[in-house]
């Protein structure tokens, strides 16, 4: 089923998911998430500041760069060796073990309640 | 000092003027914004118009910017389908095509381009067309056929990236490009050579050196097309890509300096105080390279929203961006950092043949001024990194291959 008001797919009969972002001074911010949308989308479409996103999701520009809670990183994975995500963030500002590219996780009902935090900058 | 409490009028619903909207209220502007664009749609992207939307691979709610529903949940007051005719200054005021007047405390210029057009007098045929808007997309898409014949004027990175996108969709292909190579303006003659293969090789036909002199019709439906050199080329439509200019005459009509895009500060200023531009339509300083320049893309219409958008709010201003840009073609990822200016060297790193390379652009004393990367995004990564640092390189090490980009750019 389509959402009317944003065109978007939604998940019928289950709760949407929830992220929380937390901005790098601390702000947390938890939102829904639609199944099938990107992480980074998420963090877009309700204006959280901290990922700039210059692409549009096409693992172009490594805007969109978070690091995953400890307790999700072995749900969600890092990028597989050689991606293009991969070498993106090995040359990404602050990168960490933990970094990944936010528009290259797409949301699903296992990640509800998956918590990301957003480096110093994106640039 | 800024008053945030004030009503803020972006002119342009684009990709520069939808993120100025959203900026302004994540920086916590608290006045009213009104967002005026002249297209029907809300705010959407432009890139994947000659990509994946074009191969059909994209829903709306992917190109969207943001979701319908975030302006009124933001309280940006979005116009669409509206056009801006006039600014008074004077009274601060923005008079609307319908005569409808909305006064302004602060205005924000975000026109964008349009495509340039040929100067020929039957170019208003059907089955002509530009691609700047998604209706052009639109009316784009259809023309794109298994067999199909299509000719695209221009080899730009629009250009080409709707001829890699027409072979995947089967269609029948001819470039022609007036200059003696493809992507001539934008592209160093390495990457405009390796380009031309893969687009040989795509079964792509490219006539270089040639121009484009008239249309031949069939009941006003474009039929053919004849070029200087006195080739005739048979078609069923033909794209005309022959670059973009700035939508400046709201902005020259009001007396704002244009030359070549709208005059603008570092921070996106105008000479009027109330006045800024961003985006497409602006000519600004790029202060790595100390010059000033019109940029085409997206990372620059960012750049530039959050500077006015910052300014408005009394924040610090963003740092300096080096300029980049990126385009997809084939199973092909170019992304390039920085502009070539003052170039003294040009060196190849990787090999072509392979199709995973980056070539650098380097100045007399070694600073890495610009980096073309072909499937390479470390190699971009890096040398996005090398050019903000103002980093100097050995030509030969940049070549040599037994040396780690990151020993290179450490
Ligand atoms: C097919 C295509 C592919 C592209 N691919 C890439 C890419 O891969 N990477 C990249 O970085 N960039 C790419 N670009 C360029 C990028 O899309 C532009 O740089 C970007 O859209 C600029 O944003 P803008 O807001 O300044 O202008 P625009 O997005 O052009 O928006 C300007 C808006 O202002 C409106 N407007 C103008 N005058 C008025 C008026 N008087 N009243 C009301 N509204 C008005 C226009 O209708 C338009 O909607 C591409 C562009 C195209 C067309
Ligand atoms: S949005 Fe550009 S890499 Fe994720």
């Amino acid at each position: 089923m389509l959402d009317p008001r944003t065109g978007r797919l939604i998940s019928q009969g289950r709760n949407m998911p929830k992220v929380t972002y937390i901005e790098h001074n601390g702000t947390p911010h938890s939102v829904d998430v639609p199944v099938g949308t990107s992480v980074m989308r998420g963090a877009v479409d309700n204006n959280i500041p901290g990922i700039d996103a210059d692409c549009g999701g096409e693992c172009a520009c490594a805007t969109c760069h978070v690091y995953v809670d400890a307790a999700w990183l072995p749900k969600i994975g890092l990028p597989e060796q050689g991606s293009q995500e991969g070498a993106m963030l090995s040359f990404a500002a602050v990168a960490q073990p933990d970094s990944r590219l936010s528009c290259q996780i797409t949301m699903r009902e296992d990640l509800d309640g998956l918590v990301v935090r957003m480096p110093e900058g994106q640039h | 000092m800024s008053n945030t409490a004030k009503h803020v009028v972006i002119v342009g619903a684009g990709h520069a003027g939808g993120s100025a909207a959203a900026l302004l209220r994540q920086y916590g502007w608290q006045g009213p914004v009104t967002l005026i664009g002249g297209e029907p749609t809300v705010p959407y992207q432009r890139p994947p118009l000659s990509k994946a939307w074009l191969k059909g691979e994209h829903e709306l709610a992917d190109l969207l910017l943001r979701p319908a529903t975030f302006y009124p949940d933001n309280r940006i007051e979005l116009r669409v389908g509206c056009e801006v005719a006039a600014i008074d200054r004077a009274t601060g005021c923005v008079a609307l095509s319908s005569g409808e007047r909305v006064a302004y405390d602060h205005l924000i210029l975000a026109t964008g381009c349009h495509a340039r057009a040929l100067p020929l007098p039957s170019s208003q045929l059907e089955g002509v067309v530009a691609l700047r808007t998604l209706a052009d997309a639109d009316r784009l898409r259809p023309l794109l056929r298994a067999n199909s014949r299509i000719i695209i004027i221009g080899a730009g990175y629009i250009g080409l990236e709707v001829a890699a996108s027409a072979r995947s969709l089967g269609a029948e292909v001819v470039v022609i490009e007036r200059e003696a190579r493809v992507l001539p303006r934008v592209a160093s003659g390495p990457l405009s050579n390796f380009f031309q293969q893969r687009h040989l090789a795509g079964g792509v036909r490219i006539i270089t050196g040639a121009a484009v002199e008239a249309f031949d019709d069939e009941r006003q439906r474009v039929a053919a097309v004849h070029l200087s050199n006195g080739e005739a080329i048979p078609c069923d439509a033909v794209l005309v890509a022959v670059g973009a200019a700035p939508n400046e005459l709201l902005a020259s009509a009001a007396g704002l300096a244009c030359d070549n895009g709208i005059r603008v500060d570092a921070a996106a200023r105008t000479a009027d105080p109330a006045i800024y531009a961003i985006g497409d339509c602006t000519h600004r300083p790029v202060s790595l390279y100390e010059r000033t320049y019109r940029l085409e893309s997206v990372p620059n219409a960012l750049e530039q929203a959050k500077q006015a958008a910052a300014d408005l709010c009394g924040r610090a201003p963003p740092a300096p961006e080096v300029p980049w840009f990126w385009s997809d073609q084939y199973d092909l990822r170019l992304q390039i950092a920085g502009l070539p200016f003052d170039v003294a060297e040009t060196v190849v790193r990787g090999d072509p043949g392979s199709a995973c390379f980056a070539i650098f652009h380097l100045a007399a004393d070694g600073t890495v001024q610009s980096v073309e990367a072909v499937n390479a995004p470390a190699e971009f990564m890096a040398g996005r990194m090398m050019i903000a640092r103002r980093k100097r390189v050995v030509a030969s090490r940049v070549a040599d291959m037994s040396c780690s980009i990151r020993e290179l750019a450490g």
